[in-house]
């Protein structure tokens, strides 16, 4: 069973543009990984919003319009496949980077995330410090970049 | 002559004769060597000198002394005096006496009457006309004059003395000319005969000397000046070989004698075989000679070899016919099934020696042998005679049951008859062959048993296959249950694998975070013991790749990803990565890249994971030493090798091949120095092989060993 536990610092009603700090959404329905990843970005500057399965991700995805969405692909109920081609199809998300993560490292969940619409796949398990690499490779030239500002 | 004097009607004395005058007549009569001459100056003298007015002279002819004819006349001409001859045969003429006798006949006194002549006088005297020396059986001729008085008859009858011996020298003369023309017309004759004859013959001397040679023999033996070398030469050896065999058959002695020479032909130079037929002659005059009679028989010899070649093919065909007839006689008698050969009556002419047994009886065989063979012929009979009153068929078979009279046992056999026909369409005669069938009535029997058994053993058979084909249907099920747990299996080290990962994330991130300080400083005590929660997760984590790796390759889930690349590049990337542990572990770590090595085309990410094993472990299993890196080109396999050699611990023979098996390490012992899950070369094993390359090993146990990599330059598989 997933528990919910204390929300991130930023609420889901705070207006997308209230702050400089790109907003990350991270997508995992174990708790643990979840906050884990949350934690360090933060550590790393980063403003991170949290959902635990598709149809919640969905929600905050076109409320929060985050900068970057990282997803891991084994959801219940909606899938993070399925999740990825809703917002890929969706104009207010179209553009925004989508990081697949998922613990099964057989290649048809690479090349199902890729036709999905994801720009990148890690396999987990995945540091901390990778998927930060990750994220900044993929935010790479934009002003609001966290590395910019460090 | 004077003219007068035939003009005296009266008988005068006239002057005696002058011994000049009869010089002058003397004269000429050899003055003349002409019969008819010389008689007409002697009757031209006589009427001149003797007064003589009518004389006739009759001469023999040189052909036939026995015929008398007129030659000269004096005083008388015409008809009558060219036809009055004297037929010295006519014994009853008064003339023809007057003529053998001898001395002057005197007709026309003393009552001799006149015989009729052309000088038609009173008086007649005939003096005969002899020769000196009265050799020849008549005299030449006959003188009859018409003397006026006794000198007259005088004068005449020594004329007639003259007269007699010139004129028989004159014809015998005229005789020996004319013989010498006879002799030379018929030697022409001769040699023109004989040179018509186309054998060359020859008379030569007992020295081989040609005396006569025809043209033919010409040709051989003699050549001119003129002629060419080659015919001289030719001419000259057919004179050396023909002068040999001559001189032989002088040794040999005098019958006729015939041998065989063989000359060259002067013009074209082929051998001319002659028969020499040669007899010697002897002439009293001309000495011993030898006739020789050459006969061309090239073309007769020829023949004869012809003829003989022929004849000793025709002996040979016999000989072979013979064989031949021989042969088949043997073959027949060697057959050992009966023959039989029936006339049109069924009676039979021919039979090899197995049908004789069967159909004649021996003269002391015993009563009971006999009846048997007559029963067999009937037998025999009335089958053949059947195919004989069936006019379409040509061949009839059927079954015939005989006895052997020797053992009286019964003899089951099956007979084959065929026709002969004629040119013409007649049976000439039927062609029978009859077959033992005891054994095959044995053998039949002994196939309905071995059919009987056989369908036994078929049935066996079957229920056999059908038992088979039941397990096998079990082995199938189990086969596929296998398989379906297999997959199970899989998919389970799959998930299993997944679900070892989430909690392993998040241990990894937080162990991670906590020494990164995102929650604060650590006490150094908290640090050591957080780095070996990480170092121990980090192991697990291997591990549970590993396993996956394995389950992935065995499920056939391991994609292969082919691409160009570089060998060189890959071993610096791999070098790059394994940096940290080279440096942690103080060893010679160095690369050698051959020069030729060509790009490859294969899976990449595959190689790299090899040669990370393999160097990863040879430090691992290197205390002190180098290790090297190694890439080369195998041009005659078109394969590409990549060695990795150390200075460690070495393998034992007994380890090389247990170290590629799943979870082996040499030192399987639970206190084992090394640690590792022992996957690594068992994963490199497989991803070798999915390259359709090979992993070889050399190793001492304390000098080091050598991996070695060998890979297809480009990988065939898709």
């Amino acid at each position: 069973m997933k528990q919910r536990r204390a929300q991130p610092a930023l609420d889901a009603n705070d207006p997308p543009t209230a702050s400089k700090a790109v907003l990350v959404l991270i997508v995992d329905d174990f708790a643990d990984n979840r906050e884990m990843y949350s934690q360090f970005l933060e550590f790393s500057g980063f403003r991170v919003a949290e959902a635990q399965n598709g149809h919640e991700a969905l929600e905050k995805a076109f409320a929060l319009r985050p900068d970057l969405i990282v997803m891991d692909l084994s959801l219940p109920g909606l899938d993070g496949w399925e999740a990825t081609r809703r917002l890929k199809a969706d104009d207010r998300t179209r553009t925004t980077p989508v990081i697949a993560l998922t613990g099964h490292a057989l290649a048809g969940h690479s090349k199902g995330a890729m036709d999905a619409g994801c720009d990148a796949f890690i396999t987990k398990p995945c540091l901390p410090e990778r998927l930060l690499e990750e994220i900044k490779s993929m935010l790479k030239g934009r002003p609001d970049s966290p590395e910019r500002g460090r | 002559m004077r003219p007068h004097a035939g003009l005296r009607t009266t008988p005068r004395r006239r002057a005696k004769v002058e011994p000049s005058d009869r010089l002058k007549l003397a004269e000429a009569l050899l003055g003349s060597d002409d019969l008819a001459t010389c008689a007409q100056r002697a009757l031209d003298w006589l009427g001149r000198t003797a007064g003589i007015t009518r004389a006739l002279c009759l001469v023999g002819d040189a052909d036939s002394v026995t015929l008398l004819r007129p030659v000269a006349t004096l005083g008388v001409r015409g008809r009558n005096v060219t036809a009055f001859t004297l037929d010295l045969e006519a014994h009853n003429d008064p003339l023809v006496a007057a003529t053998i006798g001898f001395g002057a006949s005197v007709f026309g006194t003393n009552g001799r009457p006149a015989p009729s002549t052309p000088l038609q006088g009173t008086r007649l005297v005939a003096v005969p006309l002899h020769g000196r020396h009265t050799l020849e059986e008549y005299p030449v001729g006959l003188l009859l004059v018409t003397p006026s008085d006794d000198d007259g008859e005088t004068e005449a009858r020594w004329v007639a003395s003259l007269l007699g011996p010139r004129l028989t020298s004159l014809r015998a003369a005229a005789r020996r000319e004319e013989g010498e023309r006879r002799i030379l017309r018929e030697r022409t004759l001769l040699y023109s005969i004989i040179n018509a004859v186309t054998d060359p013959i020859l008379l030569t001397d007992t020295e081989g000397r040609i005396t006569v040679a025809n043209a033919r023999a010409e040709a051989l033996l003699s050549a001119g000046e003129d002629e060419s070398e080659g015919r001289r030469r030719a001419v000259a050896l057919n004179n050396m070989l023909f002068s040999s065999a001559l001189t032989r058959r002088a040794i040999e002695g005098a019958e006729p004698w015939r041998h065989e020479l063989l000359l060259v032909d002067p013009v074209d130079g082929s051998d001319l075989l002659f028969e020499l037929l040669s007899t010697v002659t002897v002439d009293p005059r001309e000495g011993t000679g030898i006739v020789s009679i050459l006969r061309n028989v090239t073309d007769l010899r020829r023949a004869t070899q012809e003829i003989e070649e022929n004849y000793r093919k025709l002996r040979l065909a016999e000989t072979d016919a013979r064989t031949e007839r021989d042969r088949l006689d043997l073959i027949i008698d060697s057959v050992a099934d009966p023959i039989l050969v029936t006339d049109p009556n069924a009676n039979i002419v021919m039979m090899n020696a197995p049908a004789e047994r069967l159909f004649t009886a021996d003269p002391d065989a015993g009563e009971e042998a006999r009846r048997t063979v007559q029963a067999n012929d009937a037998h025999f009979s009335s089958f053949v005679s059947n195919l004989f009153f069936e006019p379409g068929a040509m061949r009839r078979s059927g079954s015939i049951g005989l006895v052997d009279p020797r053992t009286g046992a019964p003899l089951p056999v099956e007979a084959i008859s065929g026709k002969i026909v004629s040119e013409h369409g007649e049976v000439t005669a039927v062609v029978t062959i009859l077959h033992d069938r005891t054994q095959e009535l044995e053998r039949e029997h002994l196939y309905e048993q071995l059919k009987r058994a056989s369908s036994e053993l078929e049935q066996k058979v079957r229920e056999a296959t059908a038992e088979l084909t039941r397990q096998n249907e079990l082995l199938r099920r189990s086969h596929f249950e296998i398989e379906q747990a297999s997959a199970a299996k899989s998919q389970f080290l799959a998930n299993m694998s997944h679900e070892f990962r989430t909690p392993l994330n998040a241990i990894l991130g937080y162990t991670s975070m906590l020494l990164k300080g995102v929650t604060g400083d650590l006490t150094p005590h908290q640090r050591r013991n957080l780095e070996r929660v990480d170092s121990n997760a980090h192991h697990l984590l291997a591990i549970i790749n590993d396993i996956l790796d394995i389950s992935r390759i065995e499920a056939g889930k391991m994609p292969l990803t082919v691409s160009r690349f570089d060998l060189k590049d890959l071993v610096a990337e791999v070098l790059a990565e394994v940096e940290p542990i080279i440096s942690r572990s103080r060893l010679a770590v160095t690369s050698e890249q051959a020069a030729d090595v060509p790009p490859l085309k294969t899976d990449r990410q595959k190689v790299k994971q090899i040669v990370i094993n393999f160097l990863t472990n040879a430090i691992k299993f290197t205390p002190q030493g180098s290790v090297e890196v190694r890439t080369e080109y195998v041009a005659t396999r078109d394969e590409i090798a990549v060695v990795v050699a150390d200075t460690g611990i070495g393998i034992s023979p007994a380890d090389r091949d247990r170290i590629f098996e799943d979870f082996r390490q040499a030192d399987n012992s639970p206190t084992r120095e090394y640690t590792g899950a022992g996957l690594g070369l068992a994963i490199c094993r497989r991803l070798a092989g999915m390259l359709d390359g090979t992993i070889t090993l050399d190793s001492e146990v304390g000098r080091g060993s050598t991996f070695t990599l060998l890979v297809p330059r480009e990988v065939k598989r898709a």
